[in-house]
């Protein structure tokens, strides 16, 4: 009961301390932002922790966040094996081929008028179905090791990135092309020089949509067959145990994965399209 | 009409290569069964054409190449495979029965359907609260930009087994891994939508002494809209892959996900194809149908 108690007191507290940061004076500094999103992930953990324990919640639905972090710190060495085959072998490696391929084919395509008119719509209605569900597919054709996630990544990452590369290409305006045109330019200097950097921040969008879809890619496919490690094996055999701590320490790795992958990525752009206004204030 | 031509001659392509690519995924299977049908294959004996690539069979038993089109359970199906399948499946069955894919279909999509409408009716709720209150909006956002960074879906399989754990199973733990799944698109996007209107629309209302509320209702939503559909769109999208992933370790009983678990236990290929392509349809109905509504309703605003 104090317990509970304590929950609500410490989460209007949060508010309350969330609320006066808000309309201060320094609202408007990042510091000050960081702090309140820092306080709210800090005060809903804290709570979280508070009701679990006070209300006696059984592991098996719903483990404190105490035990999460301690399972979490005692099998570093499992959640980085699991790391090392599902991030760095699964999801990099598709996410490196299939997005490089769709580069290049989108390059190939932006060449001809007619396959651009074609492939487009056809691009963007396979970015919006289910593709994961190939991935029984893929296992069965190229086995339960890494290299099947890789090739469902591959399928995955593909067409959003081709649709995202594609549009980017058509980018530069007539008059840029002409200026192109004007300086004797032949079609590889004028697509190095101008319309591969315009693209820039078509391809950096693409990219970063696909971290996403790369990590799921790779986790969701092992639910399909896997060898005995990865993160999507992980989940699914320590749900079955009902070792709900190890799921969450898992879930907790793969968030962990997903930002960073994506943080790299959003550097990477911010280094390259330097110049572009939304990178700009 | 030339971007139909240009659509058509793609996916006419894509078909080809299709058919091209069952040949050498399936030449191994076809000439062990054409053989012991009695036909004579070079070299014979599966031992002896084990450590031949695709090509040089292909080469050799040119006579087999149709048979690749017309297996029991090939590696990669030929289209007309699919096409056939998914026609009996559909149309030739009952809709209760339960190979039937319009049943399997309607499970996953009831799942979805219920999963999005509350999605997203949390989203649009949680992004007004955004927009009207700078607390909600310094404390929550964050998280739900950085929640779009991390494969959420991850969390379906202990959903779906804590739920059953105490006691609620059928309908509703499918419908909550599609709701969490729609909901943070349909948040980032409607909280874009609603800050879209500029300052010197906002100047105006606030000259015509405008309410909090009136400003809502008359300008922010309807500027809103065409952000509102672009996340239903994605959102929809990602409710459906939930259900279908939500699916998978009930251990197989119904819907889209367990025909597709099921046909990858059994090695029934056809069946899993079948299942892909339903899944596909459902999708492009589902996201067409909104674009369908999202043409309308600009039209009827004046937008498009």
């Amino acid at each position: 009961m104090i317990l509970l108690v304590a929950a609500f007191l410490l989460w209007a507290f949060g508010w309350w301390l969330n609320v006066r940061l808000a309309s201060g004076p320094l609202a408007d500094s990042r510091a000050v932002q960081l702090l309140v999103a820092a306080i709210f992930g800090i005060t809903v953990l804290a709570v979280w922790e508070l009701l679990v324990r006070g209300l006696q919640v059984p592991m098996v639905i719903l483990p404190a966040p105490s035990l999460i972090a301690v399972r979490f710190a005692s099998s570093t060495d499992v959640l980085w094996a699991d790391f090392v085959q599902t991030f760095l072998k699964g999801a990099l490696c598709g996410y490196a081929i299939g997005c490089g391929a769709a580069v290049l084919t989108a390059i190939l395509v932006d060449r001809s008028e007619f396959l651009r008119l074609g492939l487009l719509p056809v691009g963007n209605f396979v970015a919006a179905l289910p593709i994961v569900g190939t991935a029984p597919i893929l296992v069965m054709w190229f086995g339960f090791d890494w290299q099947s996630k890789a090739a469902v990544v591959v399928v995955m990452v593909f067409f959003p990135m081709l649709v995202n590369t594609v549009a980017g290409l058509r980018e530069t305006s007539q008059m840029q092309r002409d200026l192109m045109q004007t300086y004797a330019a032949s079609y590889w200097q004028g697509f190095f020089k101008l319309r591969l950097p315009a693209a820039m921040p078509f391809i950096f969008n693409g990219l970063k949509i696909c971290t996403t879809l790369a990590l799921i890619g790779a986790i969701v496919a092992e639910f399909f067959g896997s060898p005995i490690v990865g993160m999507g094996f992980r989940i699914s055999t320590s749900v079955g145990q009902l070792a709900l701590d190890m799921v969450w320490a898992e879930i907790f790795m793969a968030a962990l994965a997903g930002t960073l992958f994506y943080g790299a990525v959003a550097l990477i752009e911010r280094s390259v399209t330097f110049w572009h206004p939304s990178q700009q204030g | 009409m030339r971007s139909a031509l240009a659509v058509l001659t793609v996916v006419a392509a894509l078909v080809a290569f299709w058919y091209a690519a069952c040949v050498p995924m399936n030449i191994r299977g076809t000439l062990v069964e054409v053989e012991r049908a009695g036909a004579q294959v070079v070299p014979p004996g599966a031992a002896q054409r084990r450590g031949m690539g695709a090509w040089g069979l292909i080469a050799r038993n040119g006579f087999a190449v149709p048979a690749t089109w017309a297996q029991e359970r090939p590696r990669l199906p030929a289209p007309h495979q699919v096409a056939v399948e998914l026609w009996n499946t559909t149309a030739m069955k009952k809709i209760t029965s339960k190979r039937s894919l319009v049943f399997h279909g309607w499970v996953t999509l009831s799942a979805t359907l219920l999963g999005f409408v509350i999605g997203t009716g949390l989203g649009i709720l949680l992004a007004v609260g955004i927009v009207h209150s700078r607390v909600m909006d310094m404390s929550v956002m964050p998280w739900a930009i950085v929640s779009q960074t991390i494969p959420i879906i991850a969390l379906a399989p202990m959903i779906i087994v804590v739920m059953y754990s105490v006691g609620v199973q059928g309908i509703v733990p499918k419908a909550v891994i599609s709701a969490y799944l729609s909901f943070f698109p349909v948040v980032v996007g409607m909280v874009k939508g609603l800050r879209s209107p500029d300052a010197m629309q906002l100047d105006l209302l606030r000259t015509y002494n405008a309410s909090n509320a009136q400003g809502f209702w008359k300008l922010r939503l309807p500027a809103s809209m065409p952000y509102l559909f672009a996340s239903l769109k994605i959102g929809i999208a990602a409710s459906l892959v939930g259900a279908i992933v939500g699916e998978l370790p009930t251990g197989a009983v119904a819907g889209l996900g367990a025909r597709l678990l099921a046909g990858s236990y059994y090695g029934q290929t056809v069946q899993i194809w079948s299942a892909l392509f339903a899944a596909a349809i459902l999708a492009a109905a589902l996201v067409g149908l909104l674009g369908l509504i999202e043409r309308v309703t600009l039209r009827r605003m004046g937008m498009a």
